[in-house]
């Protein structure tokens, strides 16, 4: 934690003990007062309600109140006139001037007992959300020549040196120059599976080496590294508000000054009904006494006028949530998205990369009367220029090492295929379409997967089959979301036989094959048509190609793999595991933040909505209703923390 | 132009909320966004003139809590 912060907590326990000696100051002469009051009127030395009980309470009541009032009338002066303070002082005076001194007290010292717990609580979920972030970097042991000196990770350049020792922290995103070791990502991902890393490996900042010392070149400065990223990623979400939060701030707005008004009117109303109609209803005391019980009633509503546990509560708890999802290797970049992640009901894939690994390999080799080796021979000769993912599947399998001087003439054609000329003769290596333009009799094959055929000197050689591998997770992950009464819907460009295998084996509710980028979207479009008003669709993707879509979704997810830039920009969600469980591990964990909200909201606004009536009706005093009103807050905060949770 | 301050001293957060209101209505901020639990403040406003909105930003921070300081680090 940075030292500003540290010295923040020691500053506001400094504050914080001060407070606890003045309330059991206060509580201490307050009681004392009390029972001095109770024995003076019983030995009939001073009758009841005099001002000379005024006297007594008056010193425990400013012992906790000065401050309270000072800073009402500061705010006062500043333009600012309806806060808590002002209230609170309104509240208290009013209780002294109906001759209610103990009233007056209590009201002061419950406030600041609220008051103080909300510090605390407040204090602690900052300590803890901090605990969460503490990925920042304090330092880089720099390399200069023979010195190791330890500088500010701001101030390292790219290019320089940075020696990581064992247990320290990556500060900064590089390339392992020297040493091999493994890599604690627990911190980014959640994961605590180590990673192993050698020279020439690229490491990003934020993990912890655990074996042996590494030097490390820096690729990027601080202000770009991955640590940074994230840590402003989590701290900027906060201003991407929720719907709740939103309506909890306007509100608040409306509730204080109409609480206010209506005690105004509860003050005012009922007596002069009374008066006006001269009847004399439940009190036969006589009119003084009707006026001052209801400024009383009037008085407990005031003291209820502030919202402050909701205000508090709402954003804790979605800042908490994506606090802990961060822990997970989840980031989210707005509350807006977790509230909307928890009313996810259909949601829309991405094949590649997404559901499956992304990497192509060879899963079958299907020579005409050469052999297997041969076929892969020619084929990789053929694609020695091209780095599409085919070629470097084939290459892949191939090992060898590929002689340029045996290719020569190569030319590609878009969609279709390669020709060249390897050892002398022509070759052609396509697709089933290629083949066609082609002349050549090809034969398909039954295995699924991309089909590359080969043909030397216009007689077909033989095919090779290339597929993508499904993740190991993301069959139980597409149950689970199914489970959850999820949609699971598959967009691919990929061919039907591909797409239509990949989702029988998965269970998905829906795929769709052979979709160009527009017409994924039209397909989100209608499926967005499908779902209700409240309900979201969730698109998840590799965030690169398929920004239209993420776009037009609810909520856009991009597997991130621990570092993509392009990714992270795009997407309202990034996964740092590229691990479609997360999802499932997001879902969940919004669920439970929106539950918790919603449970603060109701929990905070019923109590307050019955001690307001049991106030209008007399039965709830002022104390009374402070001390549930900071129980309600305090309760709400404690609540909140909940959020921060990160369940395995 | 944009530029994220630590705050020091936001102990409300119905204080933090009425801060940020305010600090949208001065001409020349595009965003803004008190957040209570980092205590930190960030602002997006025109280059040109930033340092006269940042005194106008301090001036109605000053007014809604007269404790809470803007750090300029």
């Amino acid at each position: 934690m940075s030292l500003i912060a540290k010295s923040l907590i020691i500053k506001m326990s400094k504050k914080q003990k001060k407070k606890i000696i003045q309330i059991s100051l206060a509580i201490l002469l307050f009681v004392a007062a009390f029972v001095s009051e109770k024995l003076l009127v019983k030995g009939l030395i001073i009758e009841n309600g005099s001002i000379w009980f005024l006297f007594m309470y008056i010193v425990p009541y400013l012992i906790v109140g000065w401050k309270v009032i000072a800073e009402a009338g500061e705010n006062i002066l500043h333009g600012q006139i309806f806060d808590e303070n002002f209230l609170m002082v309104i509240a208290s005076i009013g209780a002294l001037c109906i001759g209610e001194y103990p009233e007056a007290v209590a009201v002061m010292i419950f406030f600041q007992i609220g008051e103080l717990f909300e510090d605390i609580a407040v204090g602690k979920s900052r300590k803890s959300i901090a605990a969460l972030m503490d990925i920042k970097p304090e330092y880089a042991n720099l390399i200069d020549g023979d010195k190791i000196s330890k500088v500010k990770p701001e101030k390292v350049e790219i290019g320089d040196i940075v020696l990581v020792k064992p247990g320290e922290k990556v500060p900064l995103d590089g390339i392992i120059e020297q040493g091999s070791s493994s890599l604690n990502t627990v911190a980014l991902t959640g994961e605590s599976l180590p990673r192993d890393v050698s020279e020439n490996d690229g490491i990003i900042s934020g993990c912890i080496n655990m074996r042996t010392p590494l030097r490390v070149r820096v690729t990027s400065k601080y202000e770009d590294s991955t640590v940074k990223k994230i840590l402003e990623l989590v701290e900027n979400s906060a201003a991407n508000k929720a719907p709740s939060e939103n309506f909890i701030t306007k509100f608040a707005k409306f509730y204080t000054p109409i609480v206010v008004a209506c005690a105004v009117l509860l003050a005012v109303l009922p007596p002069l009904v009374n008066i006006l109609t001269k009847s004399v209803a439940y009190t036969t005391v006589g009119a003084g006494a009707i006026w001052t019980e209801w400024i009383r009633r009037a008085l407990t509503f005031l003291v209820i006028s502030c919202p402050c546990a909701l205000v508090i509560s709402v954003p804790l708890s979605f800042f908490a949530g994506i606090g802990s999802a961060s822990k997970q290797g989840v980031l989210i970049k707005g509350s807006n998205y977790l509230e909307a992640l928890s009313k996810a009901k259909i949601i829309a894939f991405d094949k590649t990369g997404t559901l499956t690994k992304g990497n192509f390999t060879v899963t079958a080799i299907h020579p005409n009367k050469i052999s297997e080796d041969e076929l892969l021979e020619t084929a990789c000769l053929a694609e020695l220029y091209s780095d599409h993912p085919i070629s470097l599947a084939l290459k892949g399998a191939y090992k060898k090492p590929i002689e340029s001087k045996r290719v020569s003439n190569i030319v590609e054609i878009a969609g279709k295929g390669i020709s060249g000329m390897i050892d002398g003769r022509k070759v052609y290596v396509g697709n089933g379409k290629y083949m066609e333009t082609l002349g050549i009799d090809y034969h398909d094959c039954s295995q699924v997967g991309t089909i590359v055929h080969i043909a030397i000197e216009d007689e077909y050689a033989g095919h090779i089959v290339i597929s993508d591998q499904i993740k190991a997770d993301s069959r139980q992950a597409i149950l689970d979301l199914r489970a959850l009464g999820i949609k699971t819907v598959m967009l691919t460009g990929d061919r039907k036989n591909v797409g239509e295998s990949i989702g029988k084996k998965l269970k998905l509710n829906e795929y769709y094959c052979e979709l160009l980028p527009k017409d994924k979207v039209e397909k989100v479009e209608e499926l967005i048509k499908q779902k209700g008003k409240k309900e979201k669709l969730v698109f998840v993707g590799d965030g690169i190609n398929d920004a239209p879509v993420l776009t037009r979704a609810d909520v856009g997810i991009a597997m991130g793999a621990l570092g993509s830039d392009a990714a992270i920009e795009t997407a309202d969600i990034v996964l740092m595991n590229d691990k479609p469980s997360d999802i499932v591990k997001a879902i969940r964990l919004s669920k439970r933040t929106r539950k918790i909200v919603v449970e603060n909201i109701s929990f905070a606004l019923g109590v307050k909505l019955i001690i307001l009536i049991l106030g209008a009706l007399g039965i709830a005093n002022m104390w009374f209703a402070v001390f549930a009103d900071v129980g309600v807050s305090v309760i709400a905060i404690l609540n909140a923390m909940r959020c921060l949770k990160v369940n395995k | 132009m944009k530029k994220v301050y630590e705050l020091e001293n936001l102990d409300c957060a119905n204080c933090a909320a009425k801060m940020e209101r305010k600090i949208l209505k001065i001409d020349g901020v595009q965003s803004a966004s008190v957040n209570f639990m980092m205590q930190k403040l960030s602002i997006e406003a025109n280059e040109s003139g930033f340092d006269e909105i940042m005194e106008k930003v301090v001036k109605v921070c000053k007014k809604v809590e007269p404790d809470c300081k803007i750090l300029d680090n």
